[in-house]
């Protein structure tokens, strides 16, 4: 069915009354050299809706996904539950529609779950204070080195080596663009890194668990950052390991970004995502984005508005602290949902389950083999080396169909000693059963 | 202590031996409405006339204030940070921003006395 908000009537009746024969009329002011005359050449009639559902249908049947089979896939997007509550909730006209809620006489439902959304983030980072989300957690890290590069003055970010590589690309993509240098340390599975920190060091940016799963405590590295007057970055990708983990608010980071998705947010095939970013109050000057805020209203009745406006772009126009000019309102809002459903104890249960299912996971891999695992802590990722490239064993097992996990080589292509890594997770909707599976194709493909 | 002394940019000068004190003027607190922010530089900055020191915040705008002489930078009003409403109140005497050091007194000699500023300011509404 095509949707066509006129009628032929309608559109003889337009045409009738300014005069012209027909719509092709309406452009023949237009040279006829410069016009198309015909169809495009190798675009094919419109389809009907059927057809068009039939072919994508096939297209997306292609693509072995998630929820379709065993899958340990992680590094950085996690496949987790979303109770179905969530998505009807979303489905709601209030939420569906908004969008930057600047009036805030008739925006109160948006910009109160941004405020709830924002009390969430800083309580599970320990963090002081957290803004209204950005677009995802690699855009977030970008932007949390260009702030700490605004607080310091200083140009010559530290970047830990265990970094998830996607954030590290889009945080070398704005320092090539905006001119700011990095000094990278290289990957390490497995071990503590020690960072040179100087005078020129605006920020050291680590993860915590690192992107080979590692746990970390950073709160000495907090202290060497605050002697050396530069500033603690640390990235979160698996946000629900917060149930769980030491907060980086109590280590002493003085930003913390994260990648939302684990909470109220399908894999969506990499995106729309929801950036996390928080910082402690004393910098909120400098930080990016929106930011909204209790007050109350002339009646003094509790209320919200965006405030601290004067820092973002439609206002300080070229001096902005950021040029991003909105949020990820539905996906914040879905986290924020899938989070008060949860509550503090659902949260802490649902991390439990997670790190529990990764041990079994790891119970079951230490026991192939010629298979060994890499971390000695890990919360619902970790890293086995096989003995031999583990992306061609991943493409092997992907034939069964079983997603094995994400070979580090396809993130360090030219990385010789990381070849034989494999990156795998599990998370709640991992079963007995499917860690059985993944246990029996990998032992004979590695055999 | 010497007259007000103005810049183009709407920050008054005064000097007193070879410091200069500075803020912004009485007609610049008025355009803006009422003052929630200031942000100052550190005191020991090197700074050079029309080089931006300061960042003055209302709810709906946010101006730069600029050196109106070269100089290092004495001191500066950390009232402001509590109290940046001392801009709107008293701009020329309580609100002032920061206290430089300069090198050139002919640069305050160049600057805007308060009839030409006041011509200055009429001028742009025309």
């Amino acid at each position: 069915m095509r949707y066509l908000p006129l009628t032929p009537s309608d559109r003889a009746a337009m045409l009738e009354k300014i005069g012209a024969d027909s719509v092709d009329n309406l452009f023949c002011d237009v040279p006829a050299a410069a016009r198309l005359g015909g169809n495009i050449s190798g675009l094919p009639n419109h389809q009907s809706e059927i057809e068009v559902e039939r072919f994508i249908s096939a297209l997306a049947a292609k693509n072995i996904h998630a929820g379709s089979c065993p899958s340990f896939l992680g590094a950085g997007a996690y496949h987790h539950h979303i109770p179905a509550s969530v998505d009807q909730l979303l489905l709601r006209g209030e939420f569906l529609t908004s969008y930057t809620p600047y009036q805030p006489e008739v925006s109160q439902g948006t910009l109160q779950y941004l405020f709830e959304f924002q009390t969430q983030v800083a309580l599970l980072t320990g963090m002081e204070i957290a803004n209204a989300s950005m677009y995802d957690g690699a855009t977030a890290a970008a932007e949390a080195v260009m702030m700490a590069n605004r607080i310091t003055r200083r140009r010559r970010a530290v970047i830990s080596g265990n970094l998830h590589p996607h954030y590290l690309a889009v945080i070398q993509t704005m320092a090539d663009l905006t001119g700011f240098e990095l000094q990278i340390a290289v990957p390490a599975p497995g071990t503590d890194e020690n960072f040179s920190i100087d005078e020129a060091t605006p920020c050291v940016v680590v993860q915590n668990p690192d992107f080979f799963g590692r746990l970390h405590d950073f709160s000495a590295l907090a202290e060497t950052c605050q002697k050396n007057g530069a500033l603690l970055i640390v990235v979160v990708t698996e946000i629900i390991s917060l149930g769980l983990l030491k907060s980086p608010g109590e280590m002493g980071a003085d930003i913390v970004v994260a990648e939302g998705q684990s909470l109220g947010n399908g894999l969506n095939f990499g995106g729309p995502y929801v950036g996390l970013f928080t910082c402690k109050e004393k910098y909120v000057r400098q930080m990016p984005g929106r930011l909204c805020g209790e007050t109350v209203d002339t009646d003094g009745r509790r209320g919200f508005v965006l405030t601290l406006s004067t820092r973002e772009q439609h206002i300080r126009r070229e001096k902005a602290t950021s040029n991003i000019c909105t949020n990820s309102g539905l996906c914040a809002l879905a986290f924020t949902i899938h989070l008060s459903l949860l509550g503090e104890k659902g949260l802490t249960d649902l991390a439990e389950l997670n790190h529990a299912m990764a041990c079994n996971l790891a119970d079951a891999l230490a026991k192939i083999p010629g298979c060994k695992i890499l971390n000695n802590t890990f919360f619902n990722e970790f890293v086995i080396e096989l003995p031999k490239p583990a992306a061609p064993v991943v493409d092997e097992l992907a034939k069964f169909p079983i997603l094995a996990g994400v070979p580090v080589s396809r993130f360090y292509p030219d990385n010789v000693a990381l070849k034989n890594l494999l990156l795998v997770a599990a998370t709640e909707l991992t079963t007995d059963k499917d860690i059985a599976i993944l246990s029996a194709a990998l032992a004979e493909a590695c055999a | 202590m010497s007259e007000l002394r103005y810049t183009k940019d709407h920050e008054w000068a005064r000097i007193e031996n070879d410091i200069t004190i500075c803020g912004i003027s009485d007609y610049a607190q008025n355009a803006l409405g009422d003052v929630v922010y200031v942000e100052l530089p550190d005191a020991g900055r090197i700074v050079k006339a029309g080089e931006q020191i300061a960042i003055v915040e209302s709810s709906k705008v946010a101006s730069d204030v600029y050196a109106p002489m070269d100089g290092i930078i004495t001191a500066v009003n950390d009232t402001l940070s509590s109290n940046p409403g001392l801009v709107n109140e008293a701009p020329t005497g309580q609100g002032w921003f920061l206290k430089i050091k300069f090198s050139d007194a002919a640069q305050y000699a160049a600057l805007m006395d308060e009839k030409s500023y006041t011509d200055y300011t009429k001028g742009l509404h025309e």
